[in-house]
């Protein structure tokens, strides 16, 4: 399953509820304002690393550069426009709106 | 009407940038409101601290950049431009994050500063 999530942790709960739900060894991938989640240092970077060890995270780079996310937490793999296409042709999307 | 002060306008800024247009649309109403010259407070609270991070680079989601114009604020006569320290530290940044000079301030600061307006305006 790949889950996506589009929405800040700060603004809504689309990313917490996409941890709650998600299973072991399912991808998240974080586009749009979703990228802020993996700011190094934020508020959520525990959960954030709590999470890298049960499921893969991925966060779209374009969209971490548009926003001047230079420093992501340790982990977290960091996916093109062509990344984000073969994740969604590998698997069953869930987007977490 | 002769005005014995200038009206005082708060823009509020919340949204972080390019997942809405909200941060956009902020900071041209901030630009046009400064061709009136009246007495102007900009906030950042929120993922709206996001919207100063410096080191953006829109090309690749192909949007319009447009954070680099935050630095005529001062040029149009918004000078007071505050950020919330308690949004800031959430998101991991210090204030060499931003790519204009800010002055950190708590919630009672912002309230303090809410509570002298005539109108808020909110993004």
């Amino acid at each position: 399953m790949l889950h996506t999530v589009n929405k800040s942790p700060f603004d809504r709960s689309a990313f917490a509820s996409c941890l709650a739900t998600a299973q072991a060894d399912d991808h998240i991938l974080l586009i749009e304002d979703g990228v802020v989640a993996v700011m190094a240092g934020s508020k959520f970077e525990p959960a954030v690393k709590n999470a890298l060890g049960k499921y893969k995270i991925h966060a779209l780079g374009p969209d971490l550069k548009a926003r001047g996310i230079t420093k992501v937490v340790e982990g977290v793999e960091v996916c093109d426009y062509a990344g984000f296409v073969s994740l969604a042709a590998d698997h069953v999307m869930c987007p977490w709106l | 009407m002769v005005r014995d002060r200038k009206t005082k306008i708060m823009f509020l800024c919340r949204q972080a940038p390019y997942g809405t247009i909200y941060a956009y649309e902020g900071l041209e109403v901030m630009l046009i409101f400064g061709a009136f010259e009246e007495d102007y407070t900009a906030v950042f609270v929120d993922d709206g601290v996001l919207d100063l991070k410096k080191d953006k680079d829109a090309s690749g989601i192909e949007m319009k950049e447009f954070s680099t114009t935050y630095r005529v604020m001062e040029d149009y006569g918004i000078e007071k431009v505050y950020v919330d320290g308690e949004s800031m530290k959430e998101r991991g940044l210090t204030p060499e994050d931003f790519m204009i000079p800010v002055e950190v301030v708590d919630r009672n600061a912002i309230a303090k500063a809410m509570a002298e307006q005539d109108i808020v305006i909110p993004f």
